[in-house]
């Protein structure tokens, strides 16, 4: 196996490369879209967009097992596509309607499958950390083989209960895979404006976690690093933590200038776009030629058309239901 | 009792004594005993017995994987039990005091109260939480607040505070069959009350409040620590030949009407007395659902007894001035039965 892209001693596996070019675009051509139906107010509320950050979601979920639990953030369209939750029902659920992975309760920022063990979806930075923490005691507890893998950002990095769980999952050495997507700016907060020590492999390091970066704009490197420290939680290894350095090419939100980094700094990191790395090297091997991506891409815009035509057909959930799941429904004695 | 047309039991129930702290800790075994999936988690709760000794005894019973000792994060331990609820066990996290839940209030509103809603129905979190609550023994200002009121403006939650050895008893096990969030509010001042428990007692019913006392000419309603002191003052007030009924509202989110302004309907007069702030607060809304529901029934204006609009203060005087008192509910009742 490679370790990253930059590897060119071995042969990517075409199949295998290939996947993980489609789960890219995937993710990509999908926010594309959100962002033209945001403009178009189909969509509403806030949207958080992953462009860029694509090698993220598609090179650690796949390491996961179907019973492993996955817990994301607010920017969260691709890990949830990536784990499985249909495009159908995000797209639904971004519109308000019945169909939506949350039943329109939710919104862009709260997507959940339950089926999937996709456990969102969380908008307050680091609150899902300690979620995070207890599915795994849960595992813990109950003797299971099962890791909960944990994204969040480096804004998370600052906050208490960053601290207070690693501290925790060390302590009860928990099967935890704690992912730290750092985009290098907390909304618009520089890494380097928030924290004293902006090295984040250190912070976890210093709780006795096994903690390394790799480069998360290298789709192959994110992989070989998430086997391995997947593997490593697995086997009972406690907790591990992965900083993947990356970054949002797009704004934080739907309604950010961008006053707080230069459109040279945004260029700069775009030649390094996951997706064009990716399709560079897979050209440079002759494993891929413009009829194939073509077909890629063709493919994913049938599929984000469904989503479309799914989302707007579907019912809205009614106003009737208003007051349903805030207890849970109980059958009728 | 010769000659007595009361229907009595055949045979009263044997009953023992015990304490508040007892009974709660007779109820976490029970519930250690009966499901595998229930373990206990809080700080202290473990070596040292619980921070007011309800848990003592239980960790060289149950052991530490189930009596588990956390760090000082309630923010990571709550949350923690809300993750371990969602992946199949049934938690039961004491934080000590509810000043400390503030800590954790992230976690319990944005999460725990929020997830079943937020998911479209998908994420229940059985998590039931007990929390110290109350003042009354000089610990000033960050221990001694009442904030149940806040946890029972959330919907989500359902909020209980139990006042009598048989609710300490009973109402954790049916806490714990509920799908859904439950907050527990166990007042400081009752852990040493003792009172008379069936042998056979066991779960109850988490969904009404109970009349305490039955009485004609007043309402007095109530929950947790001012139970005791509602009673005392229906006491007094009977030796001056007023008959105050006793309403402990037992659960606080949601609220029995039903119970409340039947109550009212009878008695056609009502004070409530809640530790907690008197503004925006637990009275103000059983005032209002009083108003709202049974407003022609009423005599005489709705009055509260609260704690003073300040932060419990450390003095012995001070903090008694601060509280509701047994004068202050009799002087309240006499005055809205017009006998002042």
């Amino acid at each position: 196996m490679n370790a990253s892209l930059t590897d060119t001693e071995h042969a990517l596996d075409r199949d295998h490369a290939t996947a993980l070019l489609r789960s890219m675009l995937r993710v990509r051509r999908f926010e594309e879209k959100c962002a033209e139906l945001y403009s178009a107010t189909q969509i509403r509320g806030f949207l958080h967009l992953y462009v860029g950050e694509e090698a993220v979601s598609t090179g650690v979920i796949p390491q996961l097992r179907p019973d492993d639990a996955v817990v994301a953030t607010y920017r969260e369209h691709g890990q949830a596509l990536v784990r499985g939750v249909p495009m159908d029902a995000v797209m639904a659920e971004m519109y308000g309607k019945a169909t939506g992975c949350s039943s329109g309760r939710g919104g862009s920022m709260h997507l959940f499958d339950l089926s999937r063990r996709f456990y969102g979806g969380n908008a307050i930075v680091a609150g899902g950390l300690p979620i995070a923490v207890g599915l795994a005691l849960a595992d813990l507890l109950q003797g299971r083989d099962r890791v909960t893998a944990c994204f969040f950002g480096d804004g998370a990095v600052a906050e208490g209960a960053f601290h207070e769980c690693m501290n925790l999952a060390a302590l009860w050495q928990l099967p935890v895979l704690f992912v730290c997507e750092n985009n290098l700016y907390a909304m618009g907060t520089a890494v380097h404006r928030a924290l004293s020590q902006p090295h984040m492999a250190l912070r976890a390091a210093s709780y006795e976690m096994a903690a390394w970066s790799a480069d998360g704009m290298d789709v192959v490197a994110v992989e070989a690093a998430a086997r391995q420290a997947v593997d490593a939680v697995r086997s009972g290894g406690g907790p591990h933590f992965l900083e993947l350095q990356t970054y949002r090419f797009r704004a934080h939100s739907m309604y950010d200038a961008e006053r707080y980094r230069t459109k040279e700094e945004v260029a700069q990191w775009r030649l390094r776009d996951p997706i064009d790395q990716l399709v560079a090297r897979l050209r440079h091997d002759g494993q891929l030629d413009d009829t194939e991506l073509a077909s890629y891409e063709a493919a994913v815009a049938d599929e984000i058309a469904a989503a479309i035509r799914f989302a707007e057909d579907s019912p809205a959930e009614p106003v009737a239901d208003l007051l349903r799941h805030v207890h849970t429904e109980r059958e009728a004695s | 009792m010769t000659g007595s047309t009361v229907e009595q039991p055949a045979a009263a129930a044997p009953t023992r004594t015990v304490t508040y702290r007892e009974a709660l800790r007779e109820a976490l075994r029970e519930a250690l005993q009966r499901d595998d999936r229930v373990f206990l988690m809080g700080e202290d709760v473990g070596r040292y017995g619980g921070c007011f000794g309800v848990s003592l005894g239980l960790l060289e019973e149950f052991g530490p994987e189930r009596v588990r000792d956390t760090p000082l994060s309630e923010l990571a331990f709550v949350g923690a039990g809300i993750g371990a609820a969602l992946g199949g066990m049934r938690p039961v996290v004491e934080v000590m005091t509810v000043n400390f839940s503030l800590l954790a209030m992230d976690q319990i509103l944005n999460n725990a109260a929020t997830l079943l809603h937020m998911s479209g129905g998908q994420l229940p979190v059985p998590l039931v939480l007990r929390m110290t609550t109350g003042a009354g023994r000089q610990l000033a200002a960050q221990h001694s607040h009442s904030l149940e009121g806040w946890y029972a403006h959330i919907p989500g939650l359902r909020v209980l505070a139990p006042a009598t050895v048989e609710d300490a008893r009973g109402m954790l096990w049916t806490a714990l069959e509920d799908p859904d969030p439950v907050v527990i509010f166990e007042h400081g001042g009752l852990y040493n009350t003792a009172g008379e428990l069936d042998e056979d007692a066991g779960p109850v019913d988490i969904q009404h409040a109970a009349v305490r006392r039955p009485g004609r000419d007043v309402t007095l309603v109530t929950y947790g620590g001012s139970l005791p002191k509602a009673l005392e003052a229906a006491a007094a007030l009977a030796a001056d030949g007023i008959s105050a009924e006793v309403v402990d509202l037992r659960s606080l989110r949601p609220l029995d009407d039903e119970t409340i302004c039947a109550s009212v309907a009878r008695t056609h007069r009502v004070v409530v007395v809640d530790e907690g702030w008197r503004s925006v607060g637990l009275s103000a809304e059983v005032s209002a659902r009083v108003c709202e529901q049974v407003f022609y029934e009423l005599d005489a204006p709705v009055r509260r007894v609260c704690s003073a609009e300040v932060p419990i203060p450390y003095a012995k005087q001070l903090e008694e001035a601060a509280l509701p008192q047994v004068a202050d509910v009799v002087a309240a009742a006499r005055e809205v039965v017009g006998s002042a």
